[in-house]
């Protein structure tokens, strides 16, 4: 999802196009209403839409974000811990159900969806609110029950006490559940020096740590592709090996001939092969022949494209940015550097491919197990295509292997293929639709290629003038992301802002279209734009003869929290210390989705050319900091994710379609390749902003900056490959 | 034909070139296993066969008669339960998909070699991928269940 500084979508534009209209929903656990729990002899009672107390004393976090990785499980769970005085031991989470009205995410005009690293940012007042409400409905329950007066009770993980008596949260709950919440504006909340869990370490030897560890580690965890009912019917389905293409006419005889087929239809992405289990489904999906219609396809070579993008840059697009005498400046004294940067189409590649199980009774209801992403779309796309009405669909959000941005689609995809094919078998048993490897790599949904056409006019010892024009797919164009006619600049968030202190900046972009899908990448548009522009500038202070960290420092003054990373990571590094013989430095320092990260690479360069880089010392600000471990965790992996896409990852195509296929030939990240990482937070009272994807943009122009320092050269075509 | 699987003997009567992971997964319900690629790249589908790590997304349940087969579900030999121990205690998991094909690639680097280098690790642990890029916690969950092996 894009940064919110340049994402506004718009809800009643999704809820039309999703086909919900303006229906609300009526589904999942109502607050102060007590509810049997699935399972067992434990009584559950919802104080408020996000907590929940059993009577064995958990207390169940409702999560309006899905856990794929990121860690919003143990995050959102530790806000409202805190609140409300809990015991680590008592936490719990589960995914909240498809409620706009009760779980739309703020940071999206209401929508419910996770992304934008969004989840710390848009939940912190809320479940600050939720666990203190909660808390003070406990206390006056407490109150009721020891008859004494509410300011006499004390609470202290997950008990009320008072003269003596003791009661577990378990055992007040469903009285607190009959108390009227306090006005919000009443509540109080803990200072931060008494934070028993905000902020605090890990710490294994406590049971204090993600709450998805145990689950995960043990292979209890349930994945939407796990879940599998009896008698589950599985379905893969063939589309167009072109983007674009369709389906003239298909021949299932030798499809429908293997064992465990039961069913071959077409729907609108393709054509659908059901059997009772994968095997047999990929066997069928094999045999089939079908003749593609590629009228309306993309048939060229990405060579091609990047050659019509290139065509497109000789022209000035829509302007974005104009500082001081913008364009007109990059002409005149001094000398002009110019670099075309080119950037692949991307898979996201999680590691779990796209699945669902879609339970459909005609005209009755329909269940859904999914890792979505973005129940409400989700939630459109199967009522508008199994005709039923919202309150008789539910989406059952599960744990999800990974995302990067993938299971969030402008077009709900999965969705609508997997209804669809459950309507077409007329419901009669539960169906798994389900996404090969190859399909996920083969089938769109990608970071667009993109062309940063990157000039600057250097005079009297400084960039004079900067400029950066663009062309590139939008992801939100035409789709209910983006209101008709508005200009897409998530396509070059991070870039047209550049922070630098420069007299003269020019920034414009061209949005060039194409049938090839393209989608949100984890850190979206800041994944070329901070590459372009924090390369290019080393690129002009190497021409300038100044320091990297100097000249920054130089250019940010204006911008303390960039400052303080940057200087925090140059520190760490050891910025001024000399290093041995055949290794580099190479420094980055990017804002994006609301936090700052600074990353210093140190890459060896061989004698014969090729490079590893060994260690990265990252330095981050996201204001208060919730967790350190899963702040560091992100850190860790973003740098690790970032750093695949620039050493080794591209889609290419070859007369429009795809030529890689698997992990084989699509170059994704191993150990061998993985630094060294270290993590420093910056110590912050400001609101809690996002982790997921901040770590990404700064790590390809760190390594890129180091290359550069040890070869003098530019490296402007991605991904780098293993040479300098 | 008879597999034994975690200890427990099991009748397989399916088609001859079906995978051992939709076995497992699909008539079995061990969704322990999971599937990453379905081409032996990714390692998310690791089992152990005889104690030898084995991509069980290219492997025929068929070819397996008389194996031993372990999964994450049975994984309880003391390198296993270090390689778990370690893993909770560093909080390695990020997604977790590909943990189980992490941990069982682990344990059986480590009962080969229970005292592995640095180097070690990584080429032991070379052929999975994890998306999250959880390499880094990985690489220090090994050397921790080391130690705990003792």
């Amino acid at each position: 999802m894009a940064d919110t500084a340049t994402f506004s979508p718009s809800r009643r534009l999704v809820l039309t196009v999703m086909g919900l209209g303006a229906a609300g929903f009526a589904v999942g656990c109502s607050a102060g209403n007590t509810t049997a729990a699935a399972t067992g002899p434990v009584t559950q009672t919802s104080l408020g839409d996000y907590v929940r107390i059993g009577s064995d004393n958990t207390i169940t976090v409702y999560l309006r974000h899905i856990e794929f990785g990121q860690g919003v499980s143990t995050g959102l769970t530790t806000i409202v811990a805190e609140e409300i005085d809990a015991d680590w031991s008592q936490m719990r989470f589960e995914h909240s159900p498809a409620d706009d009205a009760k779980y739309g995410n703020p940071a999206f005009g209401g929508v419910m969806g996770t992304g934008g690293s969004t989840a710390i940012l848009s939940s912190w007042a809320q479940l600050r609110a939720a666990g203190a409400s909660a808390r003070e409905m406990l206390r006056q329950a407490a109150a009721a029950k020891f008859g004494v007066d509410a300011s006499d009770v004390l609470l202290v993980k997950g008990k009320a006490e008072a003269g003596g008596r003791s009661a577990s949260y378990g055992e007040l709950a469903a009285d607190a559940a009959k108390i009227t919440p306090p006005d919000a504006a009443t509540l109080q909340y803990k200072d931060a020096t008494a934070y028993e869990f905000i902020g605090k370490e890990r710490d294994a030897s406590k049971g204090f740590g993600r709450l998805d560890s145990a689950d995960k580690v043990s292979a209890r965890a349930q994945y939407a592709l796990d879940y599998h009912p009896e008698g589950t019917l599985t379905a893969l389905l063939a589309r167009s090996p072109k983007f674009g293409g369709k389906v003239a006419s298909f021949d299932d005889t030798a499809a429908k001939a293997v064992k465990g087929v039961t069913d071959v239809v077409q729907i609108s992405n393709g054509v659908a092969v059901v059997a009772t289990d994968f095997w047999a489904a990929k066997k069928g999906r094999d045999a089939l022949k079908i003749t593609w219609d590629d009228s309306a396809a993309e048939t060229r070579s990405s060579d091609q494209i990047f050659a019509d993008y290139k065509k497109l840059l000789a022209k000035a697009g829509h302007d974005a940015r104009k500082e001081g005498a913008g364009a007109a400046a990059l002409r005149g004294a001094g000398e002009v550097i110019t670099a075309d940067f080119e950037f692949p189409y991307l898979a996201h590649a999680p590691m779990e491919p796209l699945n669902c199980v879609v339970e459909y009774k005609p005209g009755e209801s329909a269940v859904i197990h999914s890792g979505s992403q973005m129940p409400t779309a989700d939630k459109g796309a199967a009522v508008a295509v199994l005709g039923l009405k919202p309150e008789q669909v539910s989406i059952v959000t599960m744990l999800a292997g990974g995302s990067f941005g993938r299971r969030a689609t402008q077009d709900a995809d999965l969705m609508m293929e997997a209804t669809q094919v459950a309507k077409a078998i007329n419901g009669k048993a539960p169906l798994k639709l389900m996404w090969t490897r190859e399909d996920d790599i083969r089938s769109g949904k990608y970071r667009p290629m993109a062309v940063h056409r990157m000039t600057a006019r250097l005079d009297k010892g400084a960039i004079e003038a900067w400029g950066d024009r663009t062309a590139i797919q939008s992801i939100m164009a035409g789709t209910p992301f983006l209101p008709a006619g508005a200009a897409d600049l998530s396509s070059i968030e991070g870039g047209f802002d550049i922070p630098y202190a420069i007299s003269n900046i020019t920034a414009d972009v061209h949005w060039p279209t194409s049938a090839v899908s393209v989608l949100w990448w984890r850190s979206v548009g800041h994944t070329h734009t901070a590459y372009a522009k924090e390369h290019f500038f080393d690129v002009a202070a190497k021409k300038l003869g100044k320091d990297p960290v100097a000249y920054r420092r130089e250019l940010l003054a204006a911008h303390p929290r960039l400052l303080g990373v940057l200087n925090l990571a140059a520190e760490k590094a050891g910025w001024d210390t000399p290093l041995p013989a055949g290794k580099f430095r190479g420094i980055a320092v990017h804002h994006s989705f609301s936090s700052y990260v600074a990353e210093v690479a140190e890459v060896s360069v061989k004698d014969d050319g090729t490079f590893h880089v060994d260690r990265v010392v990252c330095a981050v600000d996201c204001g208060i900091v919730i967790n350190p471990d899963i702040v560091r965790a992100q850190m860790e992996g973003g740098i690790g994710y970032g750093l695949s896409s620039i050493l080794g990852e591209a889609v290419t195509l070859k007369d429009g379609a795809p030529v890689q296929t698997n992990f084989f030939d699509y170059g994704v990240m191993r150990m061998a390749q993985m630094p060294k990482v270290e993590v420093f937070i910056v110590p912050s009272s400001e609101p809690p902003s996002g982790v997921g994807e901040p770590g990404v943009p700064p790590i390809g122009p760190a390594v890129a900056n180091a290359l550069l320092a040890a070869t003098g050269k530019t490296y402007a075509k991605l991904p780098l490959g293993t040479k300098a | 034909m008879k597999l034994t699987i975690n200890g427990k003997e099991q009748e397989y009567t399916g088609e001859e070139d079906r995978p051992l992971l939709w076995y497992l997964r699909e008539d079995l319900k061990l969704t322990g296993t999971k599937f990453g690629c379905g081409v032996a790249a990714c390692g998310a589908c690791t089992v152990l066969v005889d104690g030898e790590p084995t991509r069980a997304c290219m492997t025929p349940a068929a070819s397996l008669a008389g194996k031993k087969i372990t999964t994450i579900e049975g994984l309880d030999t003391p390198a296993g339960k270090a390689v778990q121990a370690a893993w909770q205690e560093l909080d390695v998991v990020q997604c977790g998909w590909c943990q189980s094909g992490q941990m069982l690639a682990a344990a059986a680097l480590l009962t080969a070699t229970p005292k592995p280098s640095e180097q070690q690790i990584t080429d032991g642990m070379n052929s999975n991928i994890c998306r999250c890029a959880t390499y880094h916690r990985i690489r220090g969950a090994v050397a921790r269940a080391s130690e705990i092996m003792g």
